[in-house]
């Protein structure tokens, strides 16, 4: 019987370590006769610890929400072959799962990302085979051209036209850099294909350095993804002694070989400029295009910079073609495209699903709806470069055109789901914060317009908004991106813009009637006592500024002046006697 | 460094004296390994805890790069810290899944628990805050690590007991020594 646990980041946040220790304990000390492996994140977040036992004969049972002390128990009754759907993943779950096209992370959550064997297993570096003994260069980029692969990293550029540019390039050496610097704060697609299968990266970028004529590749990792850097680590090593890596790969005359540069924590640079100046160890501010990277990148010299995502596209589309690939998604946008679905969804995790799907079909159909039920307002597409997407543009299909027309973007597959609580001036000064924060300074455009952005955003939620402000809002977005070199300025405006666009009565209600109406911002919410108080005096006890006053069985009472509106009497009263205006 | 600057420099960056010499093997085995400054300054951290003023000035003597350029950069990046923290170090995940979950309410709890804010120390020293852009745990918000360990699906009350938890720990084994 072999017994897999889902070690992923977010598995072992959930629990999971646990459970693998719990079983290596049982090994050990009580002789459970399993084999224990090992595996990345399935995706199914919220189902986490996850836990996946094959029968002799290699029948899968997948266990979820298991904890530490009950699994020794589930594998006795899985022995016994007992029935016990207690712990059993759920038909609707299961279904959630089929109803996705797996490519990028299709073996996430199934091979133990440590083991090269178990890479090899489902068809590894074979496409890097096929490459270096049936194919040439430009074979390799025309299939790649076949299968309309965009960049998965958020701008969506055609992945070969950027790979035929490094490779018409002349001078040498080239180098192929991997942007693993998933910035935006809400995506972990690409930490968890880098957990789950870090062997499927590798192969990615030595079949497109071969493309380019490429003898280096660098991985660029954000540092705050301890564990990817870990597996890469031991990816490169097992890739480099079975020869995958280093000189005369697999017996061809193509030499190629990868390192990690950890990154230092700095939004800016996903950009590939930015990237590239802190390769070279200096502040990550973007450059100047052209030269393009393909040019003129790392010290000069030719560089292609691809995402996690699109790297972990390319073995497959090598192993089954181009237009295998092409034959999912929409006329200009190909492909499959994993999104982690977050926030106020009752079912978050990683989602791999064809181009073109609805977006409502994505948050019902697998996301399982909104999180306790409440209404849906909008979804944020594209983090903080992106825009959000209200509720009655739903049918808005995931494709790079349909989400810009929108005023949203791709970005790189963030996917934050809002529902009636949720502040949307709020959500736009939470990410102006952010892109303000993470401005590099090189533009005067992008440092301070955020700045005076951010300032106005955040007076308007204070409530002390003027007339006028959501035009001055609107103009200094247009200066902020015609100002802006890169894409971080160029983009910071946009959830700005987005909200004010389909939100506009939202910012008039706090602007002009000081009322925010999801109730989410404190200056602008008070909290009362309805005629339904029984007296119970549990939000008078909890208060922690004694604001609240009255006498058993009587109904109590607020007072305004000291009140900090915490909101725990609202959230301890049992009789929904609190009313919050 | 006797520059103009270096006088106001030193009010920015916590001039402590260290041992210097526990950086030269890396200094050494980097230093002529083009654009290696971003690797020296991570070493560098992991062997003080932080990045002392004192140590920035022997990487710029040692490695000929300009001061000014080993400032800008440990200055530019979230990752450097140029104060000590405490024995605990708490990253609260302020990313948009978070936020959006109620981020906000934990970091109050913390306030309510510690009375620390972004960035700072308990006076004991026992716990540092630091607000992080995102842990990539989104499906767990609202999330915080301490000590490299990840805690999701908080509350204010839960996030309250885990530091009470840890602190009672750290304290019991301080006595323990």
């Amino acid at each position: 019987m072999k017994v897999v646990v889902g070690l992923g980041s977010c598995g072992i946040a959930a629990g999971a370590r646990k459970v693998y220790e719990e079983l290596e304990h049982q090994m050990k000390d009580n002789n459970l006769d399993i084999d224990l492996e090992i595996t990345g994140c399935v995706g199914m977040c919220h189902l986490e610890p996850i836990v996946d036992i094959y029968d002799e004969a290699g029948h899968l049972e997948r266990y979820v929400k298991v904890t530490s002390d009950k699994i020794v128990e589930i594998i006795n009754k899985s022995l016994e072959k007992q029935q016990d759907n207690t712990y059993k993943i759920s038909e609707i779950d299961e279904d959630a799962l089929a109803k996705q096209v797996r490519i990028a992370i299709e073996n996430c959550g199934i091979i133990n990302p440590e083991k090269l064997e178990e890479y090899l297993e489902v068809d590894g570096y074979e496409a890097l085979k096929k490459c270096l003994l049936e194919m040439s260069q430009e074979d390799v980029i025309a299939e790649i051209r076949d299968s309309g692969l965009r960049g998965r990293g958020g701008a969506g550029f055609p992945t070969w036209f950027k790979w035929n540019a490094a490779l018409k390039e002349k001078v040498t050496p080239k180098f192929m850099v991997c942007n693993a610097d998933e910035g935006d704060p809400g995506a972990f697609m690409d930490r968890s294909v880098l957990e789950g299968d870090p062997h499927r990266v590798l192969e990615g970028m030595a079949i497109g350095a071969y493309a380019i004529g490429a003898e280096e590749g660098i991985i660029y990792v954000r540092a705050e993804y301890p564990l990817a850097i870990k597996r890469l680590d031991i990816a490169i090593k097992q890739a480099r002694e079975a020869g995958y890596l280093g000189k005369n790969i697999l017996g061809s005359n193509f030499k190629f070989d990868v390192r990690i540069k950890a990154g230092a924590g700095a939004f800016v640079c996903g950009e590939e400029t930015a990237l590239i100046a802190s390769l070279e160890g200096e502040r990550g501010m973007p450059r100047l295009k052209p030269p393009f990277p393909a040019q003129k990148g790392y010290w000069g010299l030719p560089t292609n910079i691809n995402n996690v995502e699109t790297f972990a596209n390319v073995p497959w589309i090598i192993r089954k073609g181009g237009d295998a690939f092409g034959a999912y998604g929409t006329e200009r946008s190909k492909g499959t495209k994993v999104f982690a679905l977050t926030g106020k969804i009752k079912k978050g995790g990683l989602v791999e699903v064809p181009m073109g799907m609805p977006i409502k079909d994505i948050i019902y159909g697998i996301g399982g709806g909104i999180l306790n039920d409440k209404k849906f307002k909008a979804v944020q597409m594209g983090g903080p470069s992106g825009g959000c997407i209200p509720a009655f543009l739903d049918d808005t299909t995931v494709d790079y055109e349909s989400l810009t027309k929108v005023g949203a973007i791709m970005g790189s597959g963030g996917m934050v789901v809002m529902d009636e609580s949720t502040c949307m001036v709020d959500m736009a000064r939470f990410f102006l914060d952010f892109t303000r924060k993470e401005s590099c300074g090189k533009c005067i455009h992008c440092r301070l317009g955020t700045k005076r952005m951010l300032e106005i955003l955040e007076r308007i939620v204070k409530g002390d908004g003027k007339e006028g402000d959501i035009e001055l809002l609107e103009k200094l977005a247009i200066e902020v991106k015609d100002g802006s070199l890169c894409g971080l300025g160029q983009t910071a405006p946009n959830p700005v813009l987005s909200t004010i666009r389909f939100f506009r009565d939202e910012y008039e209600a706090h602007i002009r009637d000081k009322k925010c109406p999801a109730h989410a911002c404190k200056a602008l919410i008070t909290y009362e006592v309805k005629d339904n108080c029984i007296g119970c005096g549990m939000c008078k006890r909890s208060c922690p500024v004694e604001a609240i006053s009255g006498s058993p069985k009587n109904i109590h009472e607020i007072n305004q002046d000291i009140c900090i509106k915490c909101g725990k009497c609202f959230e301890v009263c049992k009789f929904d006697a609190i009313k919050i205006d | 460094m006797g520059c103009c600057g270096a006088k106001e420099l030193k009010e920015h960056f916590l001039d402590e004296a260290v041992d210097l010499t526990l950086i030269d093997d890396v200094i050494a085995k980097y230093k002529d390994v083009k654009g290696s400054l971003i690797t020296i300054l991570q070493y560098a951290q992991e062997i003080y805890g932080f990045l002392p003023l004192s140590v920035l000035e022997h990487i710029a003597n040692k490695t000929g790069i300009y001061s000014s350029q080993v400032f800008g950069v440990a200055t530019f990046y979230t990752q450097f810290r140029l104060n000590p923290v405490g024995e605990n170090l708490i990253m609260l995940c302020k990313g948009t899944a978070c936020h959006v979950n109620g981020a906000d309410r934990i970091a109050e709890a913390i306030i309510e628990e510690l009375g620390i804010n972004d960035g700072e120390t308990t006076k004991d020293n026992l716990f540092t805050l630091n607000h992080v852009a995102c842990l990539g745990c989104c499906s767990l918000s609202p999330v915080m690590m301490i000590n490299g360990e990840t805690y999701g699906s908080l509350t204010p009350q839960k996030a309250k007991a885990i530091i009470k938890l840890i602190k009672e720990e750290s304290l019991s084994a301080k006595e323990g020594k």
